[in-house]
C-alpha cells in the first residue's frame, strides 16, 4: 500500500510548527502504524534528513507513551486502541493522513510529535496514592473486599496514562483521568483514610496545570484505549462535593 | 483560602453551580409552559392565571429577581469555563473529527446565548410591552384583568415574530437536549447503566418542551387561537 | 585483581538465615539519613519499589528513567501475575515449596540462600501491594483470588486481570509519587544513564544525558543503585519494550562490575510471529492457551503454502503430542519453543517466512463450544485480530517463540551488592535468583522482593562505613568520566556513513538469535564470536546518527545502545560457548539427553560464571562462584 503523509513537524518547544507532506510507498497491510513511521524515518536517514520524532515503548498498548492525533482522532481510528495497535490495513490505499501530536496546554510539545505528560504526573503526586508505609501493611486477607467494588477499581485503574482524554476533549480537560484514578482509590477500603485530601488536592492541581473543563461530551471515553467510562467523572464529582461539605462541617 | 472559595474557584464546583442554576431554569421553564398552555383553554383562564401571578405582588418580585441572579450566575459561569477551556488548547487542531459528541454539547455557549437574546426581546415584549403600541391600549377583558390573551394572538399575529420565537425555541430545545441529562453527571447523580437513558430522556424532555412551546405561536398563526369577541 | 567471589551468605540453616543477616546488619541512624545521597537508576517494579521506601526512610534519593513518565517502565507490559507463598487455595503450598520450585525451575543455577528470601519474603509483597491498593482478582468472599500458573502444581499466583505488572508498578508508582511530593526522591525522566563514576575502587556516581535538551550531567551519591531492567533486546526483535537496554548494566561493567552468566535467556513459546521485515517488536500471548490449542504444522513442506482448514488431520504432525505424550501440548516453555524451530528449520514452518507453528482451537471449539473459548481467551484472540487481522475462531493461530526475559545480569552478592562497593543491583538487571531458566510469575516477585524487602535492609551494610565520603562532581574521576562519554557521543554523531541504526541492530539480532538463541552449539557460537567484532566494525565506520547531541535526538539514543547491544553480543556468545552444558534456557545441541532434553553437567559446571572486563581488546577474564546445594540435591527434569 502506498501512503500521502502530512506530518506536524515542530523543531522544539519554542519552536514554531507545521504539516509537511512525506510519502511511504509499498507498505505490508500487516504493518503497524508506528512501524509505517520507522520506515519513513529509515527512508529519512537514509536521505540525510532529520527522521520524525515520536514516542513509543511497550507497543502492545499498556504502557500509554505513544501519543498521536492520527486523522484528527486521538490515537488513531481503531477505538479503544493506543496508536500503536493501529495498523495500516485500516487505511485506505493512497489516503492521505495527518499526524498530529496531542495539543493540550499542558502537554508541551518537545519535538514533532513528541510531547511532555508530567503534568500527569504531578496531578498523581498530589495525592494519587495510599499511603502504606513499607512492611507495615496487614496480612492481605485481613480486609475482604466486595468483588464488586474490586472489579469496579479494577476498571478505573486500568488507566495507562496516555493522555488522549484530554488530546480529544473539546475543552482539553483532563477529567477522565484524575476521576480515574480518584475512582480507582476511593473503590477500596485501603482508600479510604486519605479520601477527602486526595479528591480536594488532585482536582486542585489538574486545574493548577492549566486542564479545561468538563462539559460532559463523552469524546474522551470514546478515544479511551483503557475504555475507562466517563461516569468514574461522576462519581469524582460525586467524592469532591462530598470531600468540600466534609471539609465545611470540619469532619 | 476557605473551602467555599476554593470550591468556586475549582473546575468541578463551577460545575455544580452550573448545572444548579441550569435546573432551576428547567423548573422554570416547564413552569412557564404550563402557563402559557392555558391559552387553549381562552382568555378567561389565560387571563386570570396572569392576573394572579400579578397578585402574588412583592413575592412576584421576589421570584423575578430570584430567576433574574440564575440566569446571571448560569451565563457568568459559563462564559468563564468556556473562556478557560479555549485557553487549555492555544493549538488548534487542523484536523478534528468528532468520535462521539453531540451537536447539542458541542454548542451550549451559542444556543445559550441566542436563548438569552431570547429572552431579552420576549421580556420587551410582553413583560415591558414596549415593542408593540397596541399592547398598551389593550381593553381589559370582561372580568377586568388585563388581556394577556389577546396580547399574545396579536403578537404572534406576526409571522416574523413568530418566526424568532420558534426558531428561539429550537435552540432552546437543543441547548436543553444536552443539559438536561447533563446536569446529573455534573451532579454527580449517574453511574455507567444511567447515562444513555438519562440522555434518551433528557432528547425526549427537550423536544416536548419544544412542541410544546412552540404550539403557541403556531396556533396562532394557522388562526386556531383568534382574538375573542369581545375585544 | 578480584580474588574469590565471596557471595556473603550468611551461616545457619536455610529458613534462619534472612533474619540471622538482618539481626547482624548494619544500621543507619535515621538523623543521619538525610546526609545520604542514593541514586536509584530505573522506575521498574525493582527500582520504583526502592527508591520509594529508601525514601520512605529518609534518604536523598535520585531516580532517573529514560522514559516520560516513571510509571511507564517496562514492568508495565506483565501480564499473568505474581507468585506468593500465602497457600490460600489450601493446596498445599509453603515458602519451602516456592523456593524449591525455583530452584527446580532454574535448572540448579541459581543459589540457595537467595531463593529461600525471596520465596520468603514473597508474602509480605502481597500484603504490601494490596494496602497500596492495588486490584488484585478476589472472589465473591472478597478474599484473594489464586490460580495455578506456567505448569506448577499448586495455585499461588495472584492477578489483576491481564494488567498484574501495570497494576504492581502503579502502586510502586504510586508510592514513589508520595516521596517526590514528600521531596525526599528527586525525579528525572527521559534521563539516560550513560555511565558509572568509580571513585578509588567505589561506585560514586553516574553521568547522564538528559534526552529532552542533550545536556550531560554528573551526579555524585554515597551509592548507586541500578534497576535497569534486561538485555532481551540485544536480540532485536523480543517481547520487551523498544527502549529497553543493556548500556547502564554494560557500562557497569566496562568500570569493573562483573556481568554473570549472560547467556541465561529465556524464550517464550507463544508469541505472535514476525510478519515483515520492519516488525518492531513481538508480542506476547498468554501461554494459557496452550491449556486448549493444539500445536500443528503439516507433515509435507509443499502443504505449507496452503490454508490450514484446506490441510486433512492425516497431513498434520501435531508434533508436540507426538514427542511428549504424557505432556504433549503442555511441555515446558524451553521444550515447546525448541521444537517450535526444529519442525520450522526442516522447512515445515508456515506462515511469512516459513517461521510460524499453528496453535489450533478447532477441536476445543468443537468440545466446549465457542462460547466457552470465547469467555476463556476472548481478550486474547481480540489482541490476535487487532494485530494478524485473522479470526482465530475461523482459522488457527500462528505463533511462534520470541525472546521475553534474560535470567543473566550483573553479579550480586547476598546484599545485592555487586563487586564494586556501593554498586547494588536489582530485579532483572541482576543475575542472582533464576538460575538458568524463570518460573511464570516469578520475575515481578523478585523486583518488588529487591525493592521493597532486601536492599532497604541490605544498604546500610554498606553506607554505615560510608559518612561523608560522598565525592563532589568536581573530582578528577568525575572529570574523566564525562570527557569519555562526550567522546563517545561526539563519535557517534560524527561517524556519517550510510547505514542506519536500526539496520545495524536488526543484523545483530538476526545473527544473535540463529546463533546464541533457543539452541546453541560450538560451531554457531565460534562463527558468532568472528562475526560480530566485524559488525561492530562496519557500524563505528559507517553507521548514520542524524541530528545534533545538543537537542532531543531519539536517533542517537539508540544509536548509544546498539553500541554497547554490538560489544555485549560478543560477551554473550563467550558465555554461551564457555558453558560447555544444557541447562534451562541455554540448550547446547551437543548436549542432549536422546529425546532432546536438556543435559545439564553439575561436575564441571555448576556454578556462576563472572565475567571480569580487561580493557577494549583483551578477552574477558571468567570468574567462577561455586554453587552449594545444603537443602535440595540435584535431580533431573524429565517430560515425557
Ligand atoms: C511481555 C512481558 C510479560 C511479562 N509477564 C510477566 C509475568 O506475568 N510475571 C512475571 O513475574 N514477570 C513477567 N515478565 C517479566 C517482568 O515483567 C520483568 O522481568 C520485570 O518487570 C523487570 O522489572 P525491573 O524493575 O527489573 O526492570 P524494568 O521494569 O524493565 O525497568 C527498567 C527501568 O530502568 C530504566 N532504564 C533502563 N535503562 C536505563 C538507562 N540507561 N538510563 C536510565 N534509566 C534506564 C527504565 O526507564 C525503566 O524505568 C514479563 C515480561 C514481558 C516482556
Ligand atoms: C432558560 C434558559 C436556560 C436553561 C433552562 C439552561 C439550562 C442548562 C442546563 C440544565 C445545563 C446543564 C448543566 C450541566 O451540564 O452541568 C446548561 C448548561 C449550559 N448552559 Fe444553559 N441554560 C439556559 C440558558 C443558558 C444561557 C442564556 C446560556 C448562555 C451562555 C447558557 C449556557 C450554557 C452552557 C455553556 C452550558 C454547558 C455547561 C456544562 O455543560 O457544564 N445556558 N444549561
Ligand atoms: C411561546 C413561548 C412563550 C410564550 C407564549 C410566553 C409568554 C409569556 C408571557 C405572556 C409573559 C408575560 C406574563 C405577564 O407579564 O403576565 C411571559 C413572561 C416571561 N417569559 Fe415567557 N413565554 C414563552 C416562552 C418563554 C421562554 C422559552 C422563556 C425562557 C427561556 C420565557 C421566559 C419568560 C420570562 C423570564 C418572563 C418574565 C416573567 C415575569 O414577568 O415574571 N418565556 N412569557
Ligand atoms: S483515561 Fe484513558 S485516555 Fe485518559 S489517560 Fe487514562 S487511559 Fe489515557
Ligand atoms: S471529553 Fe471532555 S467534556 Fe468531559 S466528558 Fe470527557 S472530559
Ligand atoms: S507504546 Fe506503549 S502504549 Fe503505545
Amino acid at each position: 500500500m502506498n501512503f500521502r503523509l502530512k506530518v506536524w513537524r515542530q523543531a522544539s518547544r519554542e519552536g514554531k510548527g507545521e504539516l509537511r507532506p512525506y510519502e511511504v510507498r509499498d507498505i505490508s497491510p500487516a504493518t503497524s502504524f508506528l512501524e509505517m513511521l520507522d520506515i519513513l524515518n529509515e527512508k529519512l536517514t537514509n536521505e540525510g534528513k532529520e527522521p520524525v520524532a515520536f514516542d513509543s515503548d511497550c507497543r502492545e498498548g499498556i504502557c500509554g507513551t505513544c501519543c498521536l492525533t492520527i486523522n484528527g482522532e486521538a490515537h488513531g481510528p481503531a477505538h479503544p486502541a493506543a496508536a500503536c495497535q493501529v495498523y495500516m490495513r485500516q487505511f485506505r490505499d493512497g489516503e492521505t493522513i495527518t499526524i498530529e501530536p496531542f495539543r493540550v496546554r499542558p502537554f508541551p510539545i518537545v519535538k514533532d510529535l513528541v510531547i511532555n505528560r508530567s503534568a500527569l504526573d504531578r496531578i498523581v503526586q498530589a495525592g494519587g496514592f495510599v499511603s502504606a508505609r513499607t512492611g507495615s501493611a496487614p496480612e492481605a486477607n485481613s480486609i475482604p473486599v466486595p468483588k464488586q467494588s474490586a472489579d469496579l477499581a479494577m476498571e478505573a485503574a486500568a488507566c495507562i496514562g496516555c493522555g488522549a482524554c484530554a488530546a480529544a476533549c473539546p475543552n482539553a480537560s483532563a477529567m477522565l483521568f484524575a476521576s480515574a484514578k480518584i475512582s480507582h482509590l476511593a473503590l477500596l477500603p485501603q482508600g479510604q483514610a486519605e479520601r477527602q485530601r486526595r479528591v480536594l488536592n488532585m482536582v486542585r492541581q489538574m486545574d493548577a496545570e492549566g486542564f479545561g473543563n468538563c462539559t460532559n461530551t463523552y469524546e474522551c471515553e470514546a478515544v479511551c484505549p483503557a475504555e475507562i467510562s466517563a461516569s468514574f467523572i461522576a462519581r469524582m464529582n460525586r467524592e469532591y462535593f462530598r470531600a468540600s461539605l466534609r471539609e465545611r462541617m470540619g469532619a | 483560602m476557605t473551602s467555599i472559595a476554593a470550591f468556586h474557584r475549582s473546575s468541578v464546583g463551577r460545575k455544580l453551580i452550573v448545572a444548579v442554576s441550569g435546573v432551576i431554569l428547567i423548573l422554570f421553564v416547564i413552569g412557564h409552559l404550563l402557563g402559557n398552555l392555558q391559552i387553549f383553554l381562552g382568555p378567561d383562564w389565560i387571563n386570570g392565571y396572569a392576573e394572579h401571578l400579578r397578585d402574588l405582588g412583592p413575592l412576584l418580585w421576589a421570584i423575578r429577581v430570584f430567576l433574574l441572579l440564575t440566569v446571571v450566575v448560569h451565563i457568568y459561569y459559563t462564559i468563564r469555563l468556556a473562556i478557560e477551556n479555549r485557553r487549555a488548547r492555544p493549538l488548534r487542531y487542523r484536523r478534528k473529527e468528532i468520535v462521539k459528541a453531540t451537536l447539542a454539547s458541542r454548542t451550549m455557549v451559542m444556543s445559550g446565548l441566542i436563548v438569552l437574546a431570547f429572552i431579552v426581546f420576549h421580556l420587551l415584549q410582553f413583560t415591558f410591552r414596549t415593542t408593540d403600541p397596541r399592547f398598551a391600549t389593550l381593553a381589559r377583558d370582561p372580568l377586568g384583568h388585563y388581556d394577556v390573551y389577546s396580547m399574545m394572538v396579536l403578537g404572534f399575529s406576526s409571522p416574523l415574530v413568530s418566526g424568532f420565537y420558534i426558531l428561539a425555541m429550537f435552540l432552546l430545545a437543543l441547548h436543553l437536549s444536552h443539559g438536561s441529562s447533563s446536569f446529573f453527571q455534573s451532579l454527580g447523580l449517574n453511574n455507567q447503566q444511567l447515562t444513555p437513558r438519562l440522555a434518551l430522556a433528557g432528547r425526549v424532555f427537550a423536544w416536548l418542551l419544544f412542541f410544546g412551546y412552540s404550539s403557541i405561536p403556531a396556533a396562532v398563526l394557522l388562526g386556531w387561537v383568534k382574538l375573542s369577541a369581545h375585544s | 585483581m578480584i580474588g574469590t567471589l565471596d557471595s556473603g551468605i550468611p551461616g545457619g540453616p536455610l529458613p534462619e538465615k534472612w533474619n540471622r543477616h538482618k539481626d547482624n546488619s548494619r544500621l543507619v541512624a535515621p538523623n543521619n539519613r538525610r546526609k545520604f545521597e542514593i541514586i536509584v537508576v530505573g522506575t521498574g517494579l525493582a527500582g520504583g519499589s526502592a527508591a520509594a521506601t529508601l525514601g520512605e526512610q529518609g534518604y536523598q534519593v535520585k531516580s532517573f528513567c529514560y522514559q516520560d513518565s516513571p510509571r511507564r517502565a517496562h514492568s508495565i507490559a506483565a501480564q499473568g501475575g505474581i507468585n506468593a507463598a500465602k497457600n490460600y487455595p489450601n493446596d498445599g503450598d509453603s515458602v519451602y515449596r516456592l523456593f524449591y520450585d525455583t530452584i527446580k525451575g532454574g535448572d540448579f543455577r541459581s543459589r540457595e540462600a537467595n531463593v529461600y528470601r525471596l520465596a520468603e519474603v514473597s508474602n509480605n509483597i502481597i500484603d504490601q501491594c494490596v494496602e497500596q491498593g492495588v486490584p488484585f482478582a478476589r472472589e465473591y468472599g472478597g478474599l484473594l483470588a489464586n490460580r495455578s500458573f506456567g505448569g506448577a502444581q499448586v495455585s499461588r499466583t495472584f492477578y489483576a486481570r491481564g494488567q498484574t505488572g501495570q497494576q504492581l508498578l502503579l502502586g510502586a508508582y504510586q508510592a514513589l509519587c508520595r516521596q517526590i511530593a514528600a521531596g525526599t526522591v528527586t525525579m528525572f525522566p527521559q534521563t539516560e544513564m550513560l555511565d558509572l563514576v568509580v571513585v578509588d575502587g567505589q561506585s560514586k556516581g553516574i553521568i547522564t544525558r538528559d534526552l529532552i535538551t542533550g545536556e550531560i550531567v554528573r551526579h555524585a551519591a554515597d551509592a548507586v543503585v541500578l534497576a535497569t531492567g534486561g538485555y532481551g533486546n540485544v536480540f532485536y526483535l523480543s517481547t520487551n519494550a523498544r527502549g529497553c537496554n543493556v548500556t547502564a548494566t554494560y557500562r557497569a561493567y566496562k568500570r569493573g562490575a562483573l556481568f554473570a552468566n549472560p547467556c541465561y535467556t529465556q524464550i517464550h513459546p507463544t508469541c505472535i510471529p514476525v510478519s515483515g521485515d520492519y516488525q518492531s517488536k513481538l508480542t506476547l500471548m498468554s501461554e494459557s492457551l496452550r491449556n486448549d490449542g493444539r500445536v500443528w504444522v503439516p507433515k509435507r513442506r509443499e502443504d505449507c503454502a496452503k490454508p490450514p482448514n484446506e490441510i486433512p488431520e492425516q497431513d498434520r504432525d501435531y508434533y508436540l503430542e507426538r514427542k511428549y505424550p504424557s505432556f504433549g501440548n503442555l511441555a515446558p516453555r524451553d521444550i515447546s519453543s525448541r521444537s517450535a524451530k526444529e519442525v520450522c528449520d526442516e522447512g515445515r514452518g508456515v506462515g511469512p517466512g516459513g517461521r510460524g507453528v499453528y496453535l489450533d482451537f478447532k477441536d476445543a471449539i468443537a468440545r466446549l463450544g465457542e462460547p466457552t473459548i470465547r469467555e476463556r481467551y476472548g481478550n486474547l484472540f481480540d489482541i490476535y485480530e487487532k494485530i494478524t487481522g485473522d479470526d482465530a475462531y475461523k482459522q488457527p493461530m500462528r505463533i511462534y517463540p520470541a525472546v521475553h526475559y534474560t535470567m543473566g545480569g550483573l553479579w550480586v552478592d547476598y546484599n545485592l551488592m555487586s563487586n564494586l562497593p556501593g554498586l547494588h543491583i536489582l530485579g532483572e538487571a541482576n543475575f542472582s535468583d533464576h538460575g538458568a531458566n524463570r518460573l511464570g510469575a516469578s520475575a515481578l516477585m523478585q523486583g518488588l522482593a529487591d525493592g521493597y524487602f532486601v536492599l532497604p535492609y541490605t544498604l546500610p551494610n554498606y553506607l554505615a562505613g560510608q559518612m561523608g565520603k560522598r565525592p563532589s562532581v568536581d573530582d578528577p574521576d568525575f572529570e574523566r568520566t564525562e570527557s569519555e562519554v562526550r567522546t563517545r557521543v561526539k563519535r557517534l554523531l560524527d561517524a556519517d556513513g550510510k547505514r542506519s541504526v536500526d539496520s545495524f541492530h536488526r543484523e545483530l539480532g538476526l545473527l544473535l538469535w540463529d546463533k546464541c538463541g533457543m539452541a546453541r552449539n560450538a560451531a554457531g557460537l565460534k562463527e558468532a564470536l568472528a562475526r560480530i567484532p566485524a559488525l561492530r566494525e562496519e557500524f563505528w565506520n559507517n553507521v548514520t546518527v542524524p541530528g545534533y547531541g545538543e537537542t532531543y535526538n531519539q536517533s542517537l539514543e539508540r544509536a548509544g545502545r546498539v553500541a554497547d547491544f554490538l560489544e555485549f553480543g560478543e560477551l554473550m556468545c563467550r558465555d554461551a560457548l564457555a558453558r560447555d552444558e544444557s541447562c534451562g534456557g541455554h540448550f547446547r545441541e551437543e548436549h542432549q539427553t536422546p529425546d532432546g532434553e536438556a543435559l545439564r553437567d553439575d561436575e564441571n559446571f555448576a556454578n556462576v560464571f563472572a565475567w571480569e572486563f580487561q580493557g577494549e581488546s583483551a578477552e574477558p577474564r571468567l570468574h567462577r562462584e561455586p554453587l552449594l546445594f545444603e537443602s535440595v540435591h540435584l535431580a533431573t527434569r524429565s517430560y515425557k
